[in-house]
């Protein structure tokens, strides 16, 4: 919000919301098939076989820049959505079918409940000393 | 984004992600330490605070601030190609604790952003990640105008275990917040070892 925000009775353009509710991007959609929960810091890759998602007549204009974001460089649904300027919660969507249509893959983080290993942390910590 | 895009249409490096979380009470400083670690600008949604917020968010002592983060926001550390650290700002209100469950998930750990002007907002997240068994390390970010309290006073005052690393810190800068880090990483680690190697209980 802008200075508009001074006054909440005066809110234009932007600064009165999206027009269009999130999720109808998604067709009322808020989860898919996919089998886990795409993590914030999952990393989505695209698969090599994905081709031309722009050509793909089955897929949104969300979905193809979510290919076409991931090909430049692969980057995690939390980048994503701020990225694409979208709720986590609709990127998630996005991503599920592309996983479900095999466009992209995601990497999975760490399980909860399972900690990293000594090595790692060694490593991060080296990593940071270095920064 | 400097994931190792390898030139010859390779597959590209899929990098290990971590990630640690910032909490604290509003206005402590969370965005800052962030953004002083953080290799890109914290991807962030703030918004204004206008006067809907005003009875609920309260300001005192820290007037000052006129955003707050009400959704979270996070920066990015490349540590090597097949590495990455994220740091995730958790929302400074209490009535957005439900988005820490899904936060925490998986989390290495986190920091707990203090104000000794306000330190009895970071009960809340001292308790939720004792609770949650998350290693966490307190940071007091030593506001200029806020009077200092030897370390020991802060860690009664909170009620710490012992093994809980303090430390006074400057959330703006750089070499600061990554001491902070360090001391999570390192506090993460020794209990790593320990559930790995059970104590001989006796």
């Amino acid at each position: 919000m802008s200075q508009a925000g001074d006054d909440p009775k005066h809110w234009f353009d932007g600064d009165a919301g999206p027009v269009v509710r999130p999720y109808a991007m998604t067709r009322g959609r808020t989860s898919t098939a996919t089998r886990h929960r795409l993590d914030l810091i999952a990393i989505v890759i695209p698969a090599s076989a994905a081709g031309d998602p722009a050509g793909d007549r089955t897929l949104s204009p969300e979905h193809v820049e979510i290919v076409e974001l991931c090909r430049a460089s692969p980057q995690s649904i939390a980048e994503l959505a701020a990225g694409l300027d979208l709720p986590v919660g609709v990127v998630r969507v996005f991503v599920g079918d592309l996983v479900e249509s095999e466009l992209v893959h995601v990497t999975r983080p760490v399980p909860p409940a399972e900690l990293p290993d000594v090595n790692i942390l060694r490593e991060v910590i080296n990593g940071l000393r270095a920064l | 984004m400097v994931f190792g895009r390898s030139s010859r249409g390779q597959r590209p490096i899929e990098p290990v992600t971590l990630k640690i979380l910032v909490a604290g009470g509003f206005g402590v400083g969370k965005t800052t330490l962030v953004g002083a670690v953080s290799e890109i600008k914290p991807l962030r949604t703030e918004e204004v605070l206008t006067e809907a917020g005003r009875p609920v968010d309260d300001v005192a002592g820290v007037e000052g601030k006129t955003t707050t983060t009400v959704a979270m926001d996070f920066g990015r550390i490349t540590l090597r190609d097949d590495l990455v650290l994220y740091l995730f700002g958790t929302p400074g209100q209490d009535r957005f604790w439900f988005l820490w469950d899904e936060l925490a998930q998986g989390a290495l750990g986190a920091v707990v952003l203090a104000d000794t002007r306000r330190l009895e907002d970071s009960f809340a997240a001292v308790d939720y990640f004792e609770r949650r068994d998350i290693p966490f390390a307190v940071a007091v970010n030593c506001f200029e105008d806020a009077i200092r309290f030897p370390a020991e006073t802060v860690r009664t005052a909170l009620d710490l275990d012992p093994e809980v690393p303090l430390l006074m810190c400057d959330a703006r800068t750089r070499e600061s917040v990554k001491d902070v880090l360090v001391a999570v990483v390192e506090h993460a680690m020794i209990r790593a070892r320990q559930q790995r190697e059970p104590a001989v209980t006796t």
